[in-house]
């Protein structure tokens, strides 16, 4: 049996692997994604402004990304305070707690949605409590934020984890040796360890929640120019068989998943700089 | 060898013996904990409470109607055609990423989790922009007289798009961190490629498999962005559960919604046992 | 089995690992690779078992050419550095490997395949530890049974990548010898690989000193240890100190004239003395005094020139001599190497 001359790897099978991997990706992902683009290639420049710069399509994306960054906020802020707690300090139920952190991955998003605009409705479980006070969560702009929190709960947290995990507890005592309180010492040692997962985590929880369907339309009540998100645009000019429609609104939102992926390829680039 | 799943709790109190007052640790964990509470413990509640709100009968009459054994039916052939289809592409993936060296290596993963950056929305229409009516493939269809979309195959590919990357992406890291010593120690001593492949990598990579294949099986059983935009919601043959609790939930049927949701429910805690345990495999793996 | 390397050259990307490497391993012996890291020594280990493919170049197994031949026809016997133990296998099942992936047709029988691995087992002295896993056992253990794993498949030629480099010092001279009297009792054509030159001097029967992908000598422990071929081999066996400078003094050196030359002394070829005994004795101060067990490091400024150099002395020769800090002493090589100046180190 001879070598492949190209590689000086003896483990066998690389080409049909390789192949068979290239292969795969083409008919699932890539041809399918490039139809998307040539559909959009076959606008005139003129008519795909209008259409992705229609009144409508720009409040979705208002509420669409303004949400997304709302609640990847929150996520940043108690990702963080959840991933600090769940390493640090011990608890009864720790173990359970930490695996139900992965809940939103695993819970189907029609059900988060359907449940979620239960609990938050006028006499759900939470929303009782929040409707005297004058906060409307269901149907509003800020049901979409709970759902998107929701759904993106999981990210910061478990980018965030095992960064603290990894933390020498050297680094803590040397700065409690130089006269460090512990504030100071998180604030000044630890935050700049943790920011650049904390970015990570808060740029995949804005991607996912700026792509997020499912669990939304059920809460957000979907009124054109005030709670409609752009994912909900796309398949209401779908069902009115506006293809190009929808297709000039996926391009844009496609583009603005693709930067975001950039951002975030950087940001773990970056994550990197103080490696050894 | 010790159990690395365990130093969560065990880092706590023999390491970090310089930590915050007291009131400040309690203070953060009830803050927390109120959190999780608010955003996960009581919405996964909701599903079963409102599921049993009008008592096993009623529940167990929403799982037995046949539109909903229907969606179940398709649900579980959905999964069982994406899964394995996914779980060949994941090993082989990995097996050309991990243990080769070769130009191009960090694209070809970026290209691999591209499906996880795509709105579920938008993976859904690029298959009714392919074979849909209009699409390119439409009247080549229309004339062989064949149904993708808004039919079981559209529900399929737009099911196998998204839950694309789960396994590989769980394998390549994993199998990259193992090297390949130990490919390369069955092969002195006379092991065949497969023979190679399915005693020494296979053993090593079984966890990681079954986390990936976990994680495939809840998305694609539970997918419902790109579902409902290629399955055109014909009920009793292209309702899947997800769609099928929409359909229930937008009828005002909330009892029923939520019994059938429940099935979700229940698919995602399994899954996520699965996965913990999983997980801690896996880490036990690498920690030897 | 004999084995010759022929012209073996190996690049990986712009990096030379192998150039022009050729070599002859008569069989049944034992030799070592020894080099400093980037020397090329590995890879050219693993060029020989087929692990690695070489850009030119022939391998030939006595005198056959196996370079096309895919590691898993070469029968050769590979430790790896870190053992590559199947983590997933008992002791038993690791070592039964070589003989369970064989087709049907050769594939010995179950009580044989068994009966064969135990007498493996009692020959590096684990027999006990049969149904343990490799995380269950200590490094020296773990060692012993990538030994055993390799030999099972009973190779004509046993490949050792630093074999004891993951062990800790005492374990590391008890392998040491072990793998020595193993080597004496099957002589199995072995080469091993190391970075350690009193590993290779005490376990070798033959040294091939790498540098830079080339091989800088080869021979005996003997032969290598007090005939070095040049200032590497020399400087990568011992402590050494360099004079640089003009020797004239007739009997120190083969270089007549005084051209630019460098002269070497190991450490322990250095005498001290209280007085000159005659002109080759150097003045020197003693600034540093280590004491090192059994032995004790002395460095020394040379008069005038102000160049350090180290002297090592028995503790005896020490205290007869009864040195201090700071004092004026007299040194005088006891044998000197030297070499043309420009040679490259």
């Amino acid at each position: 049996m001879k070598f492949s001359k190209r590689h000086n790897n003896v483990l066998p099978g690389f080409g049909p692997t390789m192949g068979y991997t290239l292969l795969y990706l083409s008919l699932i992902v890539l041809i399918p994604l490039s139809a998307l683009i040539f559909k959009t290639a076959g606008l005139s420049w003129h008519d795909f402004v209008a259409i992705v710069t229609a009144p409508r399509v720009l409040a979705s994306y208002k509420v669409t990304f303004g949400s997304a960054l709302t609640a990847a906020g929150i996520n940043a802020l108690f990702g963080v305070l959840v991933a600090w707690v769940l390493v640090r300090y011990p608890f009864p139920g720790k173990r359970l707690i930490d695996a139900l952190v992965d809940l939103p991955f695993a819970l189907p998003t029609a059900v988060a949605g359907i449940t979620l605009a239960t609990v938050y409705s006028a006499n759900g479980w939470i929303g009782r409590y929040l409707e005297p006070h004058g906060i409307k969560v269901a149907f509003t702009r800020l049901g979409i934020i709970v759902a998107m929190t929701f759904i993106g709960l999981p990210f910061v947290v478990r980018t965030v984890q095992p960064v603290i995990e990894e933390l020498d507890s050297e680094l803590e005592e040397a700065a409690a040796c130089l006269g460090a309180n512990r504030w100071q010492t998180f604030r000044r040692v630890l935050f700049p360890l943790l920011l650049p997962s904390v970015l990570t985590g808060f740029a995949l929880a804005f991607a996912r929640a700026v792509g997020e369907y499912g669990s939304i339309i059920f809460i957000a009540g979907n009124m054109p120019m005030v709670s409609e998100i752009t994912p909900l645009i796309i398949i209401t000019k779908l069902e009115q068989y506006d293809y190009q429609g929808a297709t000039a609104v996926a391009t844009v939102m496609l583009v603005s998943s693709f930067v975001i992926l950039l951002v975030i390829n950087l940001l773990q680039k970056w994550s990197r700089r103080y490696a050894e | 060898m010790s159990a690395p799943a365990t130093t969560y709790a065990g880092k706590t109190n023999a390491n970090h013996r310089i930590t915050e007052p007291a009131l400040v640790r309690w203070g953060l964990t009830a803050v927390a904990l109120v959190f999780l509470a608010l955003f996960l413990v009581l919405p996964l509640a909701a599903v079963f409470s409102q599921a049993f709100e009008k008592g096993l009968g009623v529940y167990l009459a929403a799982l037995k109607e046949p539109d909903a054994l229907s969606s179940v039916k398709l649900t579980l052939i959905t999964a069982a055609v994406t899964v394995p289809l996914n779980l060949v592409f994941g090993v082989t993936a990995a097996w050309a990423i991990a243990k080769f060296t070769f130009p191009g290596k960090n694209l070809l993963i970026t290209l691999i989790d591209l499906p996880f950056s795509v709105s579920p929305v938008i993976s859904g229409l690029i298959f009714v922009l392919l074979f849909g009516r209009q699409g390119w493939l439409g009247p080549w269809l229309d004339a062989h007289d064949t149904k993708i979309v808004f039919a079981v195959p559209g529900i399929i590919l737009a099911t196998v798009f998204v839950t694309f990357p789960f396994i590989a992406r769980e394998l390549i890291p994993l199998m990259e961190s193992q090297g390949r010593d130990e490919e390369e120690a069955a092969l002195v001593l006379g092991a065949s490629g497969l023979q190679t492949f399915f005693r020494v990598t296979l053993p090593n990579i079984k966890w990681g498999i079954i986390y990936g294949v976990i994680l495939c099986n809840a998305r694609a059983m539970g997918e419902f962005g790109a579902v409902s935009v290629v399955s055109g919601h014909i009920r009793g043959s292209t309702n899947t559960v997800p769609l099928h609790v929409e359909i229930l939930y937008n009828e005002y049927n909330y009892t029923a919604a939520f019994a059938v949701a429940s099935l979700l429910a229940f698919l995602a805690l399994i899954t996520l046992a699965v996965k913990t345990v999983a997980e801690w495999k896996v880490r036990q793996q690498l920690g030897d | 089995m004999s084995i010759e390397v022929e012209n073996i050259h190996k690049q990986f990307g712009s990096f030379i690992a192998l150039n022009d490497v050729t070599l002859s391993i008569p069989s049944g012996e034992l030799v070592a690779l020894l080099g400093p890291s980037g020397s090329g020594k590995t890879t050219l280990l693993r060029i020989i078992a087929g692990l690695e493919r070489t850009d030119s170049g022939r391998i030939l197994f006595n005198g056959e050419d196996t370079t096309e031949r895919h590691v898993r026809e070469r029968k050769v016997g590979f430790v790896f550095q870190h053992y590559a133990l199947f983590k997933h296998m008992t002791v038993f099942d690791n070592v039964a490997f070589g003989l369970n992936v064989r087709p049907r047709s050769n594939r010995p029988a179950k009580p044989e395949i068994s009966a064969k691995v135990m007498e493996l087992l009692r020959l590096v002295q684990l027999e006990c530890l049969a149904h343990r896993y490799p995380s269950q056992l200590s490094g020296g253990q773990r060692q012993r049974i990538a030994l055993a794993r390799a030999l099972a498949v009973e190779p004509q030629v046993l490949l050792l990548d630093e074999p004891f480099g993951a062990l800790d010092a005492q374990v590391r001279a008890e392998l040491r010898r072990w793998l020595r009297k193993l080597h004496d009792e099957l002589h199995i054509t072995s080469v091993f690989v190391t970075h350690d030159q009193e590993e290779a001097l005490e376990v070798a029967d033959r040294i091939v000193v790498m540098n830079k992908g080339r091989i800088e000598q080869a021979g005996t422990p003997d032969l290598v240890y007090d005939h070095p071929a040049n200032p590497f081999v020399l400087n990568f066996l011992g402590n050494v100190n360099l004079f640089h400078g003009r020797l004239s003094q007739p009997g120190v050196g083969q270089h007549e004239s005084n051209e630019n030359v460098v002269s070497y002394v190991r450490s322990h070829d250095i005498e001290i003395e209280r007085s000159p005994l005659d002109s080759t004795a150097l003045k020197a101060e003693i600034r540093h005094i280590q004491k090192l067990g059994p032995s004790v490091r002395v460095t020394l400024a040379i008069d005038g020139t102000g160049e350090f150099i180290e002297a090592e002395l028995t503790r005896d020769v020490f205290q007869n001599l009864g040195l201090q800090h700071d004092e004026q002493v007299y040194v005088r090589p006891r044998q000197v190497r030297v070499f043309v100046e420009d040679y490259q180190i």
